[in-house]
């Protein structure tokens, strides 16, 4: 499966190697979309990982193991879906395509494995129905 | 040259013989069909939209109180409402925002009501001999208030331009949020399934056509605020830019909040978008050109939103803008809309319904819309800082 999460390491370093861990222990292959260091030098990855159920479930029990929050790009990124008029104001900003209008029935579709968490989306919906979730 | 009245076709759909079209579905017939065969075949073509229009308020009379209040400075959940009109008499201007909390607006309050939610009312007044209260704070809904209807003074806009953005910096707009450099481009109308882009010469739509205004039934009662017939047209008679607009009026009580809701612009403020549907009666064969128009036939201009005066940068179509991407000077940018397809699509389609069920009966216009109007802006008269 593929699938797009948001790994948040706390101040200050950790003393394993984690990407080299998660590819080489756990078997995930990662393609690396975004790297950030806050203010409080905490850091944060985006990262697309592509691998079996089984070691994806693992890669996170270790990862948590290692004090790293670890949460997919759906969970931080929600939107209220029953209450979209299909506008398509979100699709204007959404530059990765995450955001698109059906071709035919010009219904709002969210593709998870395409956002950036770049967060345009949460300003330019008028009816404000994106929601960032940092926890869990 | 054979024509239709509106009593002949009121009298085809009484016997169910009447033949109703959305305008999308006779565009995709006029592929094989000369005007004059639409005009046989079909006898009313449905059209809508579903977009942002600013210039949207309502009526409301709450009714006496006892002892009676004559309202001066009035609030509804915090919002300023017009109270300027009689005693229990306002207008609640939808892009009116409340000073504590700036997302939230007119609009809302017009929706909350539709919804059948409780709406707090604060009004205070200097109390005269015949209205001796001085200060009043209740609630108010949908069902104890008197009258609450819609009356917006420019809706439907014939033709709106595209909007994108040359600076280097990300602008916030009631046309969406423009990425810099050109980075996207929005749009807003329903291409050709827009009301006033299948009548552009108001041959069937004019004062007292019976209208679906957010799920009720309504009117065109005026001409819209800045009716402007002198824009440049294409080859096909289509304004390239905003035309024409329509002043429409309808029971909020009738309303369904599926097809009206309050909206906030980021940066820009209080919207609402509202839903209208418009039925047009193929009465010639000039009518049946004109509800045939497809998409590739609508100019409308880009416009750079990110200076003054919104210069033009070119001219495209709606085929193009609905594609997805247009290309510019060698550049491909990515295009929005604004105004929900999918919206104005179930509008078209229930309007349709409700033709075919005859719970909605055709009108003959009471009177025309005007023609030969122009804008006047507004001069700068007197000392100005
Ligand atoms: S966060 Fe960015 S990439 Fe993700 S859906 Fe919103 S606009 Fe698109
Ligand atoms: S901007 Fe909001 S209402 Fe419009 S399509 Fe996107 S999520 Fe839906």
């Amino acid at each position: 499966m593929k699938k797009r999460f948001i790994l948040t390491f706390p101040a200050g370093r950790t003393n394993n190697p984690i990407t080299y861990d998660l590819i080489k222990k756990y078997n995930i292959k990662i393609n690396i979309i975004k790297a950030n260091i806050g203010a409080e030098e905490e850091g944060s990855l985006l990262l697309e990982m592509i691998a079996e159920e089984s070691d994806l479930n693992n890669a996170q029990e270790y990862l948590k193991e290692n004090n790293i929050n670890c949460q997919s790009v759906e969970k931080r990124v929600q939107f209220i879906e029953n209450e979209c008029m299909h506008c398509g104001a979100c699709t204007a900003v959404c530059f990765a395509g995450a955001l698109t209008l059906g071709k035919d029935d010009w219904k709002l579709s969210f593709d998870a494995t395409k956002c950036i968490v770049c967060e345009l989306c949460v300003k330019a919906c008028p009816l404000g129905l994106f929601e960032i979730h940092f926890s869990e | 040259m054979s024509t239709k009245t509106i009593d002949q076709i009121n009298e085809k759909i009484k016997k169910g013989k009447a033949v109703v079209l959305t305008a999308e579905e006779v565009s995709k017939m006029s592929e094989n069909h000369t005007p004059s065969e639409i005009l046989k075949k079909v006898d009313v073509v449905t059209t809508a939209t579903f977009g942002a229009m600013c210039s949207s308020g309502a009526f409301i009379n709450f009714g006496h109180a006892d002892p009676a209040i004559r309202m001066e400075k009035l609030k509804l959940n915090d919002v300023n409402v017009f109270s300027g009109v009689a005693a229990v008499d306002a207008y609640i201007g939808a892009t009116e925002e409340s000073e504590t909390n700036p997302k939230y607006g007119g609009a809302h309050i017009i929706e909350a009501l539709i919804k059948g939610e409780d709406v707090h009312l604060e009004a205070h007044a200097k109390g005269t001999d015949c209205y001796p209260r001085k200060e009043i704070v209740t609630t108010i809904n949908k069902n104890n208030v008197n009258e609450m209807f819609l009356f917006n003074p420019r809706n439907a806009y014939q033709n709106y331009p595209a909007a994108t953005n040359t600076t280097n910096k990300m602008i916030y707009t009631y046309m969406g949020n423009l990425l810099p450099k050109m980075g996207n481009i929005t749009y807003s109308t329903s291409g050709e399934l827009s009301p006033l882009l299948n009548d552009p010469e108001f041959r069937t739509i004019g004062i007292g056509t019976r209208i679906f205004l957010c799920g009720a039934q309504g009117f065109v009662s005026w001409n819209g605020t800045q009716f402007n017939t002198s824009v440049k047209k294409n080859k096909n008679g289509i304004p390239v830019h905003n035309a024409t607009t329509l002043a429409v009026i309808g029971d909020m009580k009738q309303m369904d909040p599926e097809f009206i809701k309050a909206a906030y612009f980021e940066k820009y403020g209080v919207s609402i978008y509202i839903g209208i549907g418009i039925p047009i009666p193929v009465l010639d064969e000039e009518i049946a050109r004109c509800v045939s128009i497809k998409n590739k036939d609508i100019n409308t201009t880009v416009m750079d939103y990110g200076k003054n005066g919104h210069p033009a940068i070119c001219e495209t179509d709606y085929e193009k803008l609905q594609s997805g991407t247009i290309t510019i000077n060698g550049k491909s940018i990515r295009t929005a809309p604004l105004s929900s397809l999918y919206k104005a699509r179930i509008i078209a389609n229930k309007l349709k319904n409700q033709i075919i069920d005859e719970t909605f009966q055709i009108t003959q216009p009471v009177q025309n819309l005007p023609k030969n109007t122009n804008l006047t802006g507004l001069e700068i008269r007197g000392e100005n800082k």
